[in-house]
């Protein structure tokens, strides 16, 4: 589905005119909040999890209380047709009115948009309220979305990060970067194993490899070159031939994902599994799938990161009302319940340094589960390659490791 | 046709498989007579039994004709005939009650209190008190009587018995044999029976036709 | 209605089959309009025999095939040689006949949760008698050459081919000849097999083929137990035949194709077994074999038998265990804890699933047993039974690998723009019902005795008023028991249903082995649970209710 939804994005996108849209003046908060009032935001949003609509659910229920503003969730399956409808809209010359106020969204969809135009502008994010206590210094998925620059397009809302996790309780050191898990591997052959591709636990383990291994960081900003995709993959293909003796069955085999992964682990056939979200273990542990004894970890040299954030159509009815919602989203408040694991459990956008003390200390105090890194252990964040990498890198997997001997 | 005589008569009835000729007969079975078929495994007695009764496999081609009290049954289907069919087993419906057995015989027409009807017969049938009872239960004799009345009330006009007595012990079938006789004498009912066993023949009191010896 | 009744059967099981294969041929060589594919060449073939692995994908499912059917026929031959018509067969048959009702993915995943390496068996005796405190290294799932895989299939396949054995026995009257046999002075086995085998085998001939058939072209097994790197061929196809890229969808036929050419290439394979064990065994004869002292072979055939039911039990149990388990860590034999807590989280989630698989087996099911009775009822009345060609068209959807045609179906929906409705996949899954139905209900149908008709004729009674009074309640147990083969045929259903599905009418099935990759043991238990509970309730229902109705019917209470 999603190749047809994106040759018809591209064709509806040809045939719509561009047009211009509405500014709204965020230098005057007061009248934004003015103009809200009464309004009704129709969220598109992934709506696969429960936590996750009475989350939105509750946001809704503030909105309302303070504002006046109605939030009504339009729950997703995929975010991409929200996209084709704003592609429809605009080829339909609705430039306002549009159905759609507001999108959860990151990564292509949103260098999509973007790229067609279909975002509100001039960039507003930044100019929010609570954009003073965002962290787009020391993170920069925030100002950086796969590689697309932001521009204050999108308001970030949450943060992913890989993380790696292990039983404590076998009393094993653990390694502190790919090349560091290569070693590790040799001394533990058939103890570390990760999804095959193209699973996306799997393929972002091999970006992780990737990032570590390149010479040229930048060259994966820029989308794949096949002159030089075989230069700039030798040393990553090196150490992968490196570790792939030493995996779990020989890589004879892989696991299809990250819960065959953490099954794995729990089965005590491997000491190391990985996720991209920090709560993965603590909620395992949780539902009793993992012993407490568990613990989360992350390379000191960084891992792999990304963030979500929330996009306004150009052609949304309740702007303001949008705006707004994407502001409280942002705010210590709604953060601090998005990172707490009894209700969600993503790590938040904020700067611990920017909050008031009471703030900090909410946050510090929250109980993240024995197995979850604090804010400030999640380390630095990696940048995601260009999504063109991923695919030629996947091809490649197969080509080499797809056929065991 | 009003010219046939009252009973079950037979007229030039001949039964070919194939070519070849199985079974040639004419007989004329007054009401309340026996007319026991006698032969051979294979000579087409039950052959004979199933063109009479409407049940001829397409494998047969028969010609001739069967009356019955003066109506040419000959090609009509099998469940306007009122001919009355009985086997060496009671055949009793399993998934029914004794009574409910009877009740499935009684015509739509028969009356308004069906379920006394076959109370009545099988009292009739020394089988009072038998209407709720599993057929599965009865002794051979009883099943026997019991059938025996599910054809009565299904009002038929002739009988046709298939080797009927041969899966009885010695004392019963006396027993049976009579009831049967009996019961289709007092009714009047021409009565054909296929048997291989003399004393059946005997014991019908009526004419004896061989077959395979023509 | 009842004249047209053979045809429309014809009709529901040929149509889907021949359009389905033409819908893949097409593509396969570039024809496919809406995507694209307006003229015809060799590039989708090109481009399948371009991956990596192909070869090596394509042999598996080749050996898969052979292997699984050869060690099937021989263990079933074997068992029913050494000990039908004794103590030990009476018992065994009650072991062997509810394992056909079990679908294939739960007992492969049961199969997984009990062989891995840090599976059930291997728990139970760590770390007391292997050492082991933590698992071995060892790759027995999804193992390379994919011997799990094939155990898994035989395992599967004896009870199907053992019932449909036991079903053509009689007619090959076995007990004279063996008796005769045995005072020549030859074994149980040489006995059976010189004098009984010969007639049993052509009659249980087309049922092989199936096995055959579908071994060649397993997809859920294979899946969950098999290779992979690389998986059979079935299992890639699968993949590319769901993959968002459209554009994968030629070579995807393609691959159906050449999985239609393994499938006939097996069975030409098998046809030329057959004569040169044909031959061997008329051979053997003429040397006067005897094989007198064949206790140990006896011995063996059974503990196969025992060992492989046993396996599936045992699987499944384990199954249910995880379902409540709470932490449960190698190398305990059993959890640390039971919990709900699984089954709490999921059952909101199940609703869907066990609604869609509930309508789509009792619609296809009550489909194909009016039409199955129809075509009997039509048969009685004249006497004309189809013979060889209509068992020929019975066995069709089960001769043609899945893959081949309902891929070709798949497109035929995507292409014509409809949404693969409920009723298309009761269409589909009626292709697979029907013929299972048919075989289950054609023995007892055709064995009643027809003096009861006769009798109720003759009684002044019209035919189809006999029919439902008479001829239905009589055959109740026998028609609700070809329901619950039907109904768990479709219960346990996979490929056609994703195929067709979509997506958007998810069964235990498809659900199921989605889980599998998710690996989440304890919620794989739970569906794989439910899974084994549906057609579990429907062979209970069709005991319970002859039973209930008929209670005070002693003639009904058995087989009629």
């Amino acid at each position: 589905m999603r190749l047809r939804t994106t040759a018809f994005v591209s064709l509806l996108a040809i045939l719509a005119a561009t047009a211009p849209s509405a500014a709204v003046d965020l230098s005057n908060w007061k009248a934004v909040e003015d103009a809200a009032r009464g309004q009704t935001v129709y969220f598109n949003a992934w709506g696969g999890a429960q936590n996750i609509n009475d989350y939105i659910a509750w946001a809704g229920g503030i909105l309302q209380e303070r504002h006046g503003v109605t939030v009504v969730h339009v729950k997703l399956e995929d975010t991409a047709s929200a996209v084709a409808k704003v592609v429809a809209e605009k080829a339909a010359g609705k430039i306002e009115g549009g159905s759609i106020d507001m999108i959860w969204i990151n990564g292509e969809n949103f260098a999509s948009m973007k790229r067609q135009q279909l975002l509100l502008s001039p960039g507003w994010a930044d100019k929010l309220p609570n954009w003073q206590y965002v962290d787009h210094e020391s993170k920069p998925t925030i100002t950086v979305d796969f590689t697309v620059p932001v521009e204050g397009l999108e308001s970030p809302w949450g943060m992913a990060k890989m993380v790696f996790f292990h039983d404590t309780a076998r009393g094993l050191e653990m390694p502190d970067s790919f090349s560091g898990l290569v070693d590790w591997a040799k001394k533990h052959p058939g103890r570390f194993t990760y999804p095959s591709p193209p699973d996306f636990i799997g393929s972002s383990f091999l970006k992780q490899a990737l990032s570590e291994t390149v010479a040229d960081p930048s060259v994966l900003l820029l989308p794949v070159n096949e002159a030089n995709f075989s230069q700039v993959t030798e040393p990553f293909f090196a150490k992968l031939d490196e570790l792939h003796p030493n995996l779990w069955r020989a890589g004879r085999t892989f696991p299809k994902n990250k819960e065959a992964l953490r099954q794995l682990l729990s089965d005590n056939e491997i000491d190391i599994a990985l996720a991209f979200s920090p709560a993965e273990a603590s909620n395992a542990i949780a539902n009793g799938e993992l012993p407490d004894t568990v613990r989360s970890f992350v390379f000191s040299g960084g891992t792999l990161g990304n963030t979500h954030f929330l996009t306004v159509p150009f052609n949304a009815t309740a702007k303001e009302g949008a705006l707004l919602l994407a502001n409280f989203l942002a705010s210590p408040e709604a953060q601090l319940r998005k990172q707490d694991p009894k209700i969600w459990g993503d790590p938040t956008v904020l700067s611990m340094e920017k909050l008031a003390a009471p703030e900090r200390a909410a946050f510090e105090a929250l109980d993240l589960g024995v197995a979850t890194l604090k804010p400030g252990e999640l380390g630095a964040t990696l940048n995601e390659p260009h999504a063109t990498w991923m695919s030629r890198i996947e091809e490649e997997w197969v080509r080499r490791y797809g056929v065991a001997n | 046709m009003s010219s046939q005589p009252s009973g079950l008569v037979l007229d030039h009835v001949v039964i070919r498989i194939g070519e070849r000729p199985l079974v040639s007969l004419s007989a004329n079975i007054a009401p309340g007579e026996v007319l026991a078929v006698m032969g051979a495994s294979g000579s087409g007695k039950s052959t004979l039994l199933a063109f009479v009764g409407g049940f001829l496999e397409p494998a047969f081609a028969a010609s001739g004709s069967v009356h019955l009290d003066g109506r040419d049954i000959t090609s009509l289907p099998a469940h306007e005939r009122r001919v009355g069919l009985m086997f060496q087993d009671a055949l009793l419906f399993p998934h029914m009650s004794v009574g409910g057995n009877l009740v499935f015989a009684l015509r739509k027409s028969a009356g308004t209190n069906r379920r006394e009807l076959a109370e009545k017969a099988l009292a009739e049938a020394g089988l009072e008190g038998f209407f709720e009872r599993d057929p599965a239960t009865l002794s051979g004799g009883q099943k026997a009587r019991a059938a025996l009345m599910r054809v009565l009330l299904s009002q038929p006009r002739a009988l046709l018995l298939d080797e009927p007595f041969s899966k009885l012990d010695v004392a019963l079938k006396q027993q049976i044999r009579s009831f049967v006789f009996g019961e289709a004498r007092i009714r009047g009912l021409p009565v054909l029976m296929v048997t291989h066993d003399p004393d059946d023949a005997n014991a019908a009191g009526g004419a004896v036709v061989e077959l395979g010896a023509q | 209605m009842l004249r047209a009744a053979p045809a429309i059967t014809i009709l529901v099981l040929l149509a889907p089959v021949l359009f389905g294969l033409s819908a893949t041929l097409l593509p396969a060589f570039g024809y496919l309009p809406v995507l694209g594919g307006t003229g015809f060449s060799l590039a989708p073939f090109e481009q399948l025999l371009a991956l990596p692995g192909l070869l090596r994908s394509s042999l598996l499912s080749l050996f898969a095939g052979l292997v699984t059917t050869l060690v099937s026929v021989i263990v079933v031959g074997g068992f029913v040689a050494s000990w039908s018509h004794t103590r030990v067969f009476r018992s065994l048959q009650h072991l062997l006949s509810p394992l056909l009702s079990v679908p294939h993915a739960a007992a492969a995943f049961g199969l997984a949760f009990l062989l891995a390496p840090s599976g059930w068996l291997m728990r139970v005796v760590s770390p007391e008698l292997t050492g082991f405190t933590r698992p071995p290294d060892w790759l027995i799932v999804n193992d390379p050459v994919g011997i799990t895989m094939m155990a898994g299939l035989v395992a599967k396949e004896l009870p199907f081919l053992f019932l449909v054995t036991l079903a053509a026995l009689p007619q090959a009257a076995p007990r004279g000849k063996t008796a005769i046999a045995a005072s020549l002075g030859y074994g149980r086995i040489a006995g059976f097999l010189h004098t009984v085998w010969p007639q049993l085998y052509p009659q249980i001939r087309l049922a092989v083929f199936a096995v055959l058939a579908y071994a060649t072209s397993v997809v859920d097994v294979a899946i969950i137990l098999g290779p992979t790197q690389p998986a059979p061929l079935s299992a890639r196809l699968v993949q590319m035949m769901n993959d968002p890229d459209l554009s994968l969808r030629f070579m995807a036929s393609a691959g159906a194709v050449l999985q239609l050419a393994i499938t006939l290439g097996a069975l030409a394979i098998w046809l030329l077994l057959e004569r040169l064990g044909g031959g061997a065994l008329s051979r053997l004869a003429a040397t006067g074999w005897r094989f007198g002292a064949d206790q140990a072979a006896r011995l063996l055939f059974a503990g196969l038998v025992v060992v492989s039911a046993m396996a599936i039990f045992a699987g499944l149990f384990v199954l249910a265990l995880w379902s409540v388990a709470g932490n449960w860590q190698f190398p305990d034999a059993l959890p640390e804890s039971l919990t709900l807590r699984t089954w709490e989280r999921q059952l909101s989630m199940l609703g869907r699933p066990v609604l869609v698989t509930l309508l789509v087996g009792l619609l296809s099911t009550l489909v194909a047993l009016v039409l199955a009775v129809a075509c009997l009822e039509r048969e009685a009345r004249t006497g004309n039974t189809g013979g060889n060609r209509a068992l020929l068209f019975l066995y069709a959807p089960l001769l043609v690998p899945q893959i081949a045609f309902v891929f070709g179906l798949q497109l035929f929906f995507l292409a014509s723009g409809l949404n693969a409705g409920f009723v298309a996949l009761a269409m589909v899954h009626l292709v697979f019902v029907l013929p299972y139905v048919f075989l289950s209900l054609s023995d007892p149908w055709r064995a009643l005795d027809v003096r009861y008709l006769k009798v109720a004729r003759s009684l002044g009674v019209a035919p189809n008023h006999i029919f439902w009074r008479i001829k239905l309640p009589i055959l109740l147990r026998p028609l609700l028991a070809a329901a619950a083969v039907g109904f768990a045929v479709s219960v346990s259903l996979y490929l056609p249903t994703l195929l067709i599905g979509a997506g958007r009418w998810p069964t235990l099935a498809t659900e199921a082995v989605a889980l599998s990759s998710g690996g989440d043991r304890r919620i794989i238990g739970v569906y794989a649970f439910v899974q084994l509970v549906l057609p579990g309730l429907g062979f209970a229902l069709a005991t319970l209710v002859p039973a209930i109705l008929h209670a005070r019917r002693r003639d009904m209470s058995g087989a009629s």
